[in-house]
């Protein structure tokens, strides 16, 4: 137990992250099955306005912020290091920190739930509602006076250090300790896709760092930054949010992308197709993604000048987008494709964000996007590409790597009956949302007119909704047999190309006996060209150092939910409680001895 | 099509895809232009994923792939080709977006109309014709109308699908809306950015109306109140109101003292078709209910439930209900 608290090897922090990542994915799951069951008629199943304008607000922030962004940073954490043949990340106590500060965060968040009688009000009535976008002046003091916004744009800006800290530590990680031969161009595409998800991490999380001071300053000491009444506005919410929230789009996208890289050519036995093609269109994925926020903003007016050139920069994304996807069928055209679990979802992932792709094109158009904006058609949209795209190619990564993990191989069979489900399912709850949002369905709404005959397409999203509950069942199921009966993996159970798979299952503390040189991009298809772990190293393992633990980095951490507290409830001498445990903690982390 | 292969009927009244307006049939025509674009990608894309898959499934026997790691031509080819399809969607977007903006000069004998949303309902203003009203927007049909559109409160969106897109309105600025109606009907709309508790239950109605039919509505929202029988139910009413809370937020003309601005304006609410920002038909027993307990009708409703006598509020309903 202990061992855990102080952990600093970037293994262990990895399967922290995958597993307080899957509980909190499993509670905006819960939220998107009340909110399913509360549309799939007219008059719902009780759920009140106030209720279920929580509900859909936290599924968002959780989704993003506690469930897919930390599922990734789970691979981030666990594979990076392997695939760059590295003994761990370059600031291992950072590493520990970030995560105990996403832990941290996503309480405060969700202790929102039940704080209600704290405040003087029912559970389930003072969690964020603001929506997971926040618009201004709606979380004004004015028109949001409980403490519902104060627990969100907190929680967020927690949220926000563990992202930075991790950011530069991968960024570090990947640049500087990359085993020797390993050049940038020799990097697999995961890792490449990482890093410029960590530049995009590192550039936007500071911008709505920002607006989230601006907005906590208007609501704690009455500034009006959001205020029209006082001079200020509304707009500059919106401009600060989508400047970094649709580089945050990319950020989730892209470590997917990288994934499906990693298993295309894997079970295609062929290399990536145009590796450096791939690799240059993430980047430009990643410069062009600062350049579109505005197509969130078509229908607030901003002129038809402004509207032009977003619509153009958002449709030229589409072509590096469109790239990928047809070197990824090229990967795997002439190839042995062997249809494991890992590969369907890859396979899903292509066929399903192609569909969140085009659906994209469609309201890059201004004059289209002011029909469907704030729509079920939108809601359709970001379905196909954050649960067709990023979590399709997720549970590809997981089915892929949870043998190097844990030693052992999730079931196929189970894997092959999560996967049916999840791809019925989903197809039957986000593809009719593109028509019920077409006939007239605005977005967050708890009721709606039965006249708008809509009900049936609600009651099928309803039902497919379901069918993906019963698939994370089905995973779950998968996950907790493996543990004993998974079918023991060895080194490497797939065949792969990259570094990771030379180690044993799972890896030892240290990673590698001996550092291997690398002289190809796929060290493990080209053997002769791979130095590894010569003949007799092995004895050398019982001299690697390995660091021992650390309290700090979560003593650190505890130092910022205590300021959020102290802040949310007003008690100033609490806020000066948390930055003295946080500045002892870096104080004494500082001089600890701690050799890497 | 696709509806009928749903499986689901009609009507639907909300939808964007039966455009009744130059607004709305210049945007359904893009976006069924994006729409068939998009189709044929679709099918050459998923049909070559497919084609792949099943061609290149790991068969016994079959020798090891080559290990092609890339293909110049081809890379500039899949390059080249979704942009020029870009090309065919983003000119008549251009086209589109400077057509359909909203801020060309009026034209002779177009309608202004004023559009102010509050939390949660619609007032609309007609500033040629001295009418304020709420909810439920009137305009004759083949005539430009443009709306000048801004919120009392938090940011909304102006929504009438059949006659065109959205457009937010906010606190401290003016957006537009232009259009033209080629058809008479009534069309349902609703507020489409999120607002807070109620934004589900702000709905909105516009009547398009033949000429006649828009002049004879415009003289009777101008037309002094009915006089009032002495001794009637509807008097007690009027002077029920007139005593009441309901002063402090809503303006009945011919009542020096309703002069409130927060709520609707009530002068001619008995001519309207529905209540509450269009959610509840304009029933007597719908009028009580609102009246006695507006909150449990509408979550969040600003409108404090009202403690009246089962006497007092009937005079009341009947009163609110000549005010044709």
């Amino acid at each position: 137990m202990k061992t855990w608290l102080t952990t600093t090897d970037h293994k262990r922090i990895g399967l922290l992250y995958f597993w307080t990542a899957f509980v909190f994915f499993l509670m905006g799951g819960l939220e998107a099955l009340v909110i399913r069951a509360q549309l799939a008629s007219p008059a719902g199943i009780g759920v009140s306005a106030e209720a279920y304008n929580q509900l859909f607000t936290m599924h968002g922030t959780t989704m993003v912020f506690l469930a897919l962004m930390p599922l990734s940073a789970a691979f981030f954490n666990y594979i990076i290091p392997l695939q760059i043949g590295a003994r761990d990340v370059a600031f291992p106590r950072l590493n520990a920190f970030s995560y105990w500060v996403f832990l941290l965060g996503g309480l405060f968040l969700n202790a929102s739930f039940v704080a209600g009688p704290l405040f003087g009000a029912g559970t389930l009535s003072v969690a964020p509602d603001g929506g997971w976008f926040g618009y201004a002046n709606l979380t004004s003091k004015q028109f949001s006076p409980g403490p519902n916004i104060d627990f969100w744009l907190l929680g967020l800006q927690i949220l926000g250090i563990a992202s930075l800290a991790a950011g530069f530590n991968f960024i570090v990680t990947i640049l500087n300790l990359r085993a020797p031969g390993m050049k940038m161009m020799r990097l697999p595409v995961f890792s490449w896709m990482t890093l410029v998800t960590q530049f995009l991490v590192i550039t936007a999380f500071p911008v709505i760092t920002v607006a989230l001071v601006l907005l906590m300053f208007d609501r704690f000491f009455g500034t009006h930054f959001f205020v029209p009444a006082g001079g200020g506005d509304p707009i500059l919410w919106q401009h600060l949010f989508w400047l970094f929230g649709h580089p945050e789009v990319y950020i989730l996208i892209l470590p997917a992308m990288g994934i499906v890289s990693e298993v295309l050519p894997t079970f295609s036995r062929k290399p990536l197709f145009g590796y450096t093609v791939v690799v240059y269109s993430g980047v430009l994925i990643g410069f062009m993604g600062w350049g579109v926020w505005s197509h969130h903003m078509f229908a607030a007016g901003l002129g038809p000048i402004a509207d032009s050139v977003f619509s153009a920069t958002t449709m030229l994304i589409a072509i590096p987008t469109g790239v990928k996807i047809f070197n990824w069928i090229a990967t795997m055209w002439g190839g042995q494709i062997r249809f494991t679990t890992a590969m369907l979802f890859a396979v899903g992932f292509i066929g399903m964000f192609i569909i969140g792709g085009l659906s994209g094109v469609t309201h890059a158009s201004p004059p289209a996007d002011l029909q469907q904006t704030d729509t079920y058609y939108v809601v359709a949209h970001i379905h196909y590409v954050l649960f067709g795209g990023t979590m399709l190619g997720l549970f590809a990564g997981m089915y892929y790597w949870w043998p190097k993990m844990t030693g052992r191989r999730l079931s196929e069979a189970l894997g092959k009956w999560h996967f049916g489900l999840t791809f019925v399912g989903m197809n039957l709850a986000f593809f009719p949302m593109h028509l019920s949002g077409l006939l007239g369905m605005p977005r967050r709404i708890y009721t709606y007119p039965a006249e708008l005959g809509v009900a049936q397409l609600n009651l099928v999203s309803t039902i497919g909704a379901m069918l993906i509950g019963v698939s994370v069942l089905v995973f779950m199921w998968n996950l907790w047999r493996t543990r004993t009966r998974g079918e023991a993996a060895g080194n490497d159970p797939w065949g792969g190309a990259t570094l990771e798979w030379t180690i044993p299952s799972p890896p030892p503390p240290h990673n590698f006996d001996v550092i291997p040189t690398v002289a190809s991009r796929l060290p493990r298809w080209t053997s002769t060209q791979l130095r590894a772990i010569p003949e007799g190293a092995e004895g050398k393992a019982a001299h690697i150092h390995v660091p021992g633990g650390s309290w700090w980095p979560m003593i650190t951490a505890f130092g910022l939910p205590v300021m959020a507290v102290g802040a949310i409830s007003h008690q100033l001498w609490l806020v000066f409680a948390g930055v003295a445990v946080a500045i002892v903690g870096i104080y004494r982390w500082a001089y600890e001895p701690f050799e890497v | 099509m696709l509806l009928s292969a749903a499986g689901c009927g009609g009507p639907f009244p909300q939808s964007t895809l039966a455009p009744k307006s130059d607004f709305g049939v210049a945007v359904d025509q893009l976006f069924t232009t994006i729409f068939w674009w998009a189709v044929v990608v679709f099918v050459i894309v998923e049909g070559l994923l497919l084609f792949t898959i099943v061609r290149y499934r790991r068969r016994a026997g079959a020798p090891e792939p080559k290990g092609l790691h890339g293909h110049t031509a081809l890379e500039i080819g899949w390059t080249l080709a979704p942009a020029l399809i870009l090309v065919f969607i983003a000119v008549p977007t251009m086209r589109t977006i400077f057509a359909t903006a909203g801020r060309a000069p009026l034209p002779p004998g177009a309608l202004r109309v004023q559009v102010i949303g509050h939390q949660w309902w619609w007032e609309y203003r007609y500033p040629d014709l001295g009418i304020v009203t709420a909810n439920e927007l009137h305009v004759p049909v083949t005539t430009p109308v443009q709306l000048d559109m801004t919120s009392a409160d938090v940011i909304h969106s102006f929504w009438a699908p059949g006659l065109g897109g959205k457009r937010d309105v906010m606190q401290g600025r003016t957006s537009h809306i232009a259009f033209t109606a080629d058809s008479t009907g009534e069309y349902l709309g609703q507020c489409a950015e999120f607002c807070g508790a109620s934004h589900a239950n702000m709905r909105l109605r516009v009547f398009v109306q033949s000429d006649t039919a828009f002049q004879a509505w415009v003289s009777r929202q101008r037309s002094a109140p009915a006089p009032v029988a002495k001794g009637s139910l509807v008097e007690r009413g009027r002077d029920l109101f007139g005593r009441s809370a309901c002063i402090a937020c809503h303006t009945i003309e011919g009542i020096p003292q309703a002069r409130g601005t927060v709520g609707p304006n009530l002068t001619h609410v008995g001519s309207r078709t529905t209540l509450a920002g269009a959610l509840f038909p304009n029933t007597a027993d719908y009028l009580r209910r609102w009246i006695a307990n507006a909150p449990s009708l509408k979550p969040g409703s600003l409108m404090p439930p009202m403690p009246l006598e089962g006497a007092d509020l009937a005079a009341l309903v009947a009163y609110l209900q000549s005010l044709q």
